[in-house]
């Protein structure tokens, strides 16, 4: 549940990167996505592309989560938010507010200020931000009802950076909404995600770089749901000492005819 | 006057950003758009007045992640 959406699948895919726009639609059906990412870009008076884009967008009949990729300050983000309202026709935002260009790490300074503001002109703010518990609280006080911590720098394929800091941060937030974004590159690690706890996992390029995109949509789909489901059938805690998984009790005595 | 779009600089009769968009070619496109930074909506358009040196950014939907 997203801001009141009821959805059933919990992976959320992004459009960027694929070898082709067919490639693309195949990859979202083999995915399974009920929300896809998108963004904007300048567009020249000759350019057709962004129109394109856009018939091809409203042909998939699917939510889109615009987001603020690119984006270094809070009036950047702000600006691009409403451009992408009015575009898109939907209240949600993938807020990014970038602080580093190397790690792409957020920003979490100026996503919080950002978000407050998005919130109060009537967004619903889904913020991409570090697992920081601290940040996490203040992007909740800004009326985030969602939050999106990073596995892993965005495109890194690292998979989840900081288990123990999303473990934890499922654990202070066990209400609200929260999905992985960023940083995966292979089914296990949206799996391992989805074990934690998490309610989704949001990714792009693992799929569309991989060989085959389409293959590879179908193989996340498999993950998110085995890991979801494995959540909730309570898995085991590791242990440091062995448990035989055989029961020992009417073992047959051999020992004493050894040698 | 000179304005600037998306950078480059075009040389437009004085007037409303809705006039201007139509005179370089984004007439019924799928655009958004803001003026030295500051979104302006679409239905805000013709109400705007361009001044000499403006930067507008006009951006449509793109693939994204």
């Amino acid at each position: 549940m997203l801001y009141g959406v009821e959805l059933s699948s919990r992976l959320l895919l992004g459009t960027a990167r694929y070898p082709s726009p067919a490639v693309l639609e195949r990859a979202i059906k083999a995915s399974g996505a009920q929300i896809v990412t998108v963004s904007l870009r300048r567009e020249g008076g000759a350019s057709r592309a962004g129109q394109s884009f856009w018939s091809f967008v409203q042909s998939l009949g699917l939510r889109v989560l615009p987001n603020t990729a690119g984006c270094h300050s809070v009036q950047e983000a702000v600006t691009t938010a409403h451009m992408a309202r009015e575009l898109f026709d939907t209240k949600w935002i993938k807020l990014e507010v970038i602080g580093d260009a190397d790690t792409l790490q957020p920003d979490v300074f100026g996503l919080v200020e950002a978000a407050g503001i998005l919130t109060q002109d009537g967004f619903e703010v889904f913020p991409y931000t570090t697992e920081d518990l601290v940040v996490a609280d203040r992007l909740l006080e800004a009326g985030c009802r969602v939050l999106m911590p990073w596995g892993a720098p965005i495109g890194s394929a690292r998979g989840l950076n900081n288990v123990y800091g999303l473990r934890s941060l499922r654990a202070h937030f066990p209400d609200i909404p929260l999905i992985v974004d960023a940083g995966l590159g292979v089914p296990s690690h949206a799996a391992a995600a989805m074990e934690l706890g998490y309610d989704a996992v949001l990714l792009n390029t693992a799929v569309a770089e991989a060989g085959d995109p389409v293959a590879m949509a179908r193989a996340f789909a498999l993950a998110v749901e085995a890991g979801r489901t494995a959540f909730l059938a309570q898995p085991l805690e590791p242990r440091d000492m062995a448990q035989p998984s055989t029961p020992v009790i009417g073992k047959a005595a051999l020992e004493r005819f050894s040698n | 006057m000179r304005i600037f779009l998306n950078d480059d600089a075009h040389e437009i009769d004085p007037g409303t950003l809705a006039k201007a968009l139509e005179a370089l070619g984004f007439g019924g496109r799928k655009i958004a758009t803001a003026v030295n930074g500051r979104f302006v909506a679409a239905a805000a358009r013709p109400a705007t007045p361009l001044a000499d040196g403006d930067r507008i950014e006009v951006v449509a939907p793109m693939q994204g992640g």
